[in-house]
């Protein structure tokens, strides 16, 4: 199998998450958005390791895995404390972070 | 690692083309589905969903990349865990919470698309001609030469990325303190203990006669006894002050409390008790909220009301 296909896959998908991340306001669906842009990204190097034929692309694709574990936990914790004070998860408050 | 996915993997990549093909092709369509349907589902939660759909096919894909590890590493993490806390986030922050349609800056979508679409195209034939005939050497003689996948990514972890691997592992501890810091509610009245409460609810009735006993149950009526439906007052009125916060003026209660409807209700029973035939009104005409200030002004009751129990708990 042509190798070439997984990352142009994992390029549509990326792309596909940047146009959920441009449309969507509701800062969840957002935040899923660039999960799935992660994601596609991870499945890029997994396809990379194959071509090499090592292992590297593979751990630097776990610690993509970790790095988004932990902007999930901060990411979803904003967001909680930004719909405790606003009583809203859109991301068309313009004014949010000013002051 | 389990023999399964070991043998998966390995038929995988032994047999190459027609089985991994068939693979590729099933799950590829599916992880772009998903991506489709994260975008263009107006629900949050069949966004989530959708995600998880997308995560998993791509669990499998990485099961066919030669990289088992991280296929279930994929669908413990992701669909598992971060996916199952979204939806906790979601159910904390609102099921109903739907994206307005309106465009706040003018033309924001068309830009977009077409900003995505050129990226995407450019990304998409650098790379299928960059990549263009080139062979896949397979990750099966790493995995080997390690004696294992997982073996040959834990012996890379600790010895070639090790300091990554410090830095991620502090990086992870700092995320987990700082969920801590970001959930933490401080107090910042003292807690109110029941006798402070109950002077207080005397205090609002001597001022404003809110009153202080408890709010009425549910309406049990002949239509429905669901908890949405408004209770009658002795004059026969429904009130809202006895559906829950969460459910008034949603169309359940709005449907249940039409006065119209109660009256067809009561006038079917005296027919029905009577022993006449039932002549009832189809068209009763659209539903109406009823959207008086004094219920306006009991919501806003309602709600200080939980924020003062919530606080309590807390």
């Amino acid at each position: 199998m042509d190798p070439s296909a997984y990352v142009i896959l994992s390029a549509v998908l990326f792309s596909l998450g940047g146009l959920g991340v441009l449309l969507r306001r509701n800062a969840i669906v957002v935040f899923m958005s660039v999960e799935l842009m992660l994601n596609a990204a991870n499945l890029a190097f997994v396809s990379f390791a194959r071509m090499h034929g090592n292992l590297d692309g593979q751990v630097i694709a776990f610690f993509v895995m970790i790095v988004a574990a932990a902007e999930v936990v901060v990411g979803l914790a904003i967001i909680m404390t930004i719909f405790r004070t606003r009583r809203s998860v859109s991301v068309d408050e313009p004014h949010l972070l000013r002051n | 690692m389990t023999p399964v996915v070991m043998a998966a993997a390995e038929t995988a990549a032994a047999t190459g083309s027609t089985g991994e093909q068939v693979t590729f092709w099933i799950c590829g369509t599916l992880a772009v589905v998903g991506a489709l349907g994260l975008i263009l589902s107006r629900k949050t939660v069949h966004s989530a969903l959708f995600v998880a759909l997308t995560m998993i096919n791509l669990a499998v894909l990485f099961v066919t990349n030669g990289a088992p590890f991280l296929g279930l590493v994929q669908v413990i993490v992701y669909t598992g865990a971060v996916m199952m806390l979204f939806l906790f986030v979601l159910m904390l922050v609102g099921v109903d919470t739907s994206d307005s349609l309106v465009e706040t800056l003018k033309g924001q979508r068309i830009a977009a698309l077409l900003l995505i679409l050129g990226f995407g195209l450019m990304l998409v034939l650098v790379l299928g001609s960059a990549l263009n005939g080139i062979t896949a050497v397979g990750v099966a003689g790493a995995d080997e030469a390690a004696g294992g996948n997982v073996e040959g990514l834990a012996r890379l972890m600790f010895t070639t990325y090790l300091l990554p691997l410090e830095v991620v592992a502090s990086l992870l501890i700092t995320a987990a303190l700082g969920a801590l810091v970001l959930a933490h509610r401080e107090r910042w009245a003292p807690r109110q203990d029941q006798a402070q409460m109950l002077k207080q609810r005397m205090a609002r009735y001597k001022e404003t006669g809110e009153h202080p006993g408890p709010l009425p149950n549910p309406g049990v009526l002949a239509t429905s006894n669901a908890i949405g439906t408004p209770a009658l007052l002795p004059d026969g009125s429904p009130t809202d002050l006895s559906i829950p916060a969460p459910l008034r003026g949603s169309v359940h209660s709005r449907i249940a409390g039409r006065p119209d409807e109660i009256e067809a209700d009561v006038a079917e029973v005296a027919q029905i008790a009577s022993g006449q035939e039932t002549t009832r009104p189809e068209a009763l005409g659209p539903v109406t909220g009823h959207e008086d200030p004094a219920t306006e002004q009991a919501d806003e009751q309602a709600d200080q009301h939980a924020d003062d129990q919530d606080g309590g708990k807390a």
